[in-house]
């Protein structure tokens, strides 16, 4: 029911029977999905059901047991992160994952995509084109007016929107979010949500969220995660409505 | 505004300049040519404690076996002085002239191959810098690409300092041993023992910190600097950026191997001789010592931390012998209690704002807005 036979090649990101075993116990189990060019992808799940795993073996945090991912056609099972990274995939950490002793334009420039070998580092310079990107996105994550303060100064909300303009100005093809709302405020919800709506253009995105509002406002398609296996996967509407989603995870 | 900080803004300057003048012009008028030697002395350890700044301050790698590398540049630099004073003319009592005698000592009839290269002082300098590198280039492979980092990076340097340390002294033979490399006496021809050598040796010494010092500031200006401070907050964001932590960590692992190795060259021809006692754990872990107390985030606190903690030793060491290392021990608890940024730290705090103001008062009335960007776009140190 969630493998639809032989995949096309023109999946942007292929996972499957995607493997791995902590001592024995299967956080990820034969795990298969595929995200296309352009999709905005959401997963949902109770606790533990293994969603932030699934990010951490793609992005190559951990190392998968069995299985494969592919990422336009490349196995990323076997490079290391930065590898990962520099074929196109970005990771937002679920806790907000920013410098805090640098300041904002210092945060967005370490991320800027240039100068990332050590020889690199040494001779990079900090050009009109640095300057102009890293005031461009300061504007889009709101925080244009406080680009030479330390990063530590921030509220909890700035510095998701921090990290999130790191992983713009990155400019991955897949841009993997995980939980981008929690704990915020009603009225950093909004704004989070504005935000994330100019940058998932032109982008594939995996986003894990619980909350359902905000799912249904940005999914293009769900899956549901429960005890490292797909529970149902397919559209809001669809998924919402699947007796077993409601039993093990809306239902509470 | 100005966005970006060329490699040396106008406190590193003033800075660097304050230093300088102490160095070059305030020490050597000062004190007389014993004093002078001995602070030259001195400040062949605070090669090693700007190395530190970087690796451990910045980069938050805490190496307790920089004493490693400076015996590599001490070694190094005592081996080529040491085949210099062999000559066949000087050692024609051996039973083997033309070896070190410790070596004639030691029954070994041949000098050993790894002494070859140091005939040549091009060849001996080139090794001076080449050697520590690749030394750290091994040490800090075999680790960081493992991921192996803080308390378990320590607790291996420190092992490979003691290692490092019973080898130099069960070699005899080819080491000199215990007593280390000694009864060395010219450098290309140039008597290193008298007073005019000694005080050109200071000149040398000074110059060649303020140039490891200016490179220094140059890294920390660079990316590269704003990258070792992001990876040691947040290693994980680094690497998820798309940059490999362990090439950086390697990176600065070298550099201060390679500081600490032209400091342990300038020991050697300062006070001529090497030996293991400033290669094992206590003399590497003074050394961070001396960082700490100098500020692990300051590079010019590195300078006067090294200094300061060495005056102290000299003349307390001199009247009570045995109290020292309590109230060394006493110093670097007290340092990261009380000023986990040590002087630099004080400094920052407690002499700098004063001075800031002062400064300021005056043209306030003009430029009050100017003076608080400048307070909000200068990193604090």
């Amino acid at each position: 029911m969630t493998t639809i036979g032989t995949p096309p090649k023109d999946y942007l990101l292929a996972v499957e029977a995607l493997t791995v075993s902590f001592d024995g116990f299967k956080a990820v189990n034969d795990l298969s999905f595929y995200v296309d060019e352009n999709e905005i992808r959401v997963i949902i799940g109770p606790n533990g059901a293994g969603k932030t795993t699934v990010l951490d073996l793609i992005c190559g945090k951990t190392k998968a047991t069995a299985g494969s991912i592919r990422f336009r056609g490349a196995e990323l099972t076997k490079m290391s992160e930065s590898q990962i990274v520099l074929s196109g995939v970005g990771r937002k950490f679920q806790t907000p994952s920013i410098y805090d002793d640098l300041t904002i334009f210092e945060n967005l420039e370490i991320s800027y995509p240039k100068g990332r070998s050590v020889w690199g580092a040494l001779t990079f310079k900090r050009d009109q084109a640095v300057r102009d990107r890293v005031e461009e996105v300061s504007e889009i994550i709101f925080l244009k007016d406080k680009l030479h303060e330390r990063a530590a100064f921030l509220s909890h909300g700035q510095k998701q929107w921090l990290e999130i303009g790191m992983l713009l100005i990155q400019d991955p093809e897949l841009l993997m979010l995980d939980e981008p709302v929690a704990g915020m405020s009603v009225s950093e919800r909004i704004k989070t949500a504005e935000l994330l709506n100019t940058i998932i253009k032109n982008r594939s995105v995996l986003v894990i969220e619980h909350d359902m509002k905000f799912v249904e406002d940005i999914a293009h398609k769900v899956t549901v995660l429960h005890q490292g296996k797909i529970l149902s996967e397919g559209s809001m509407q669809k998924v919402k409505t699947d007796p077993k989603v409601v039993e093990v995870y809306l239902g509470h | 505004m100005k966005t970006a900080p060329s490699f040396l803004n106008r406190r590193d300057m003033l800075a660097l300049a304050v230093v300088a003048a102490l160095l070059l012009i305030v020490f050597p008028a000062l004190l007389d040519g014993f004093r002078l030697n001995l602070v030259g002395k001195y400040l062949t350890y605070a090669f090693v404690a700007v190395g530190l700044v970087l690796c451990w301050g910045y980069g938050g790698i805490l190496s307790l076996g920089q004493g490693v590398f400076f015996a590599l540049g001490g070694y190094g630099m005592a081996m080529y002085l040491k085949l210099e004073a062999s000559s066949v003319e000087n050692t024609k009592i051996q039973s083997t002239p033309g070896i070190p005698d410790f070596m004639d000592w030691n029954q070994i009839t041949e000098l050993p191959y790894f002494w070859q290269p140091f005939h040549s002082l091009p060849l001996t300098i080139l090794l001076i810098i080449l050697v520590p590198a690749f030394f750290a280039f091994v040490i800090g492979s075999a680790m960081f690409k493992r991921r192996v980092s803080g308390v378990y990076f320590a607790i291996i340097t420190q092992a490979i300092a003691a290692i490092a340390t019973i080898l130099i002294i069960g070699q005899q033979g080819y080491t000199g041993g215990v007593n280390g490399i000694t009864d060395l006496r010219t450098l290309h021809g140039w008597d290193i023992r008298t007073d005019s050598a000694k005080f050109i040796l200071y000149f040398v010494n000074v110059v060649l910190l303020l140039s490891v010092v200016g490179l220094a500031l140059f890294v920390r200006a660079s990316k590269l600097g704003r990258i070792l401070v992001a990876m040691r907050e947040k290693e994980d964001r680094v690497r998820f950026s798309g940059y490999s932590v362990a090439n950086f960590q390697i990176f600065v692992f070298c550099l201060a191997g390679v500081f600490a190795a032209l400091g342990g060259a300038m020991f050697t021809l300062q006070v001529g001789f090497m030996s293991p006692s400033l290669v094992g754990i206590v003399p590497s872990i003074e050394m961070v010592i001396f960082t700490a107390v100098g500020g692990r985030m300051s590079l010019f606190g590195a300078i006067y931390g090294t200094l300061a903690v060495n005056f102290a030793k000299t003349s307390l060491s001199e009247s009570f012998p045995e109290l020292w290392l309590l109230g060394l021990g006493g110093l670097f608890i007290a340092v990261v209690l009380a000023f986990p940024n040590g002087l630099a730290g004080i400094w920052n705090d407690y002499v700098q704002p004063p001075i800031d103001r002062a400064l300021k008062l005056r043209p306030k009335h003009q430029g009050d807005d100017v003076a608080k960007q400048a307070a909000s776009t200068a990193p604090a140190e």
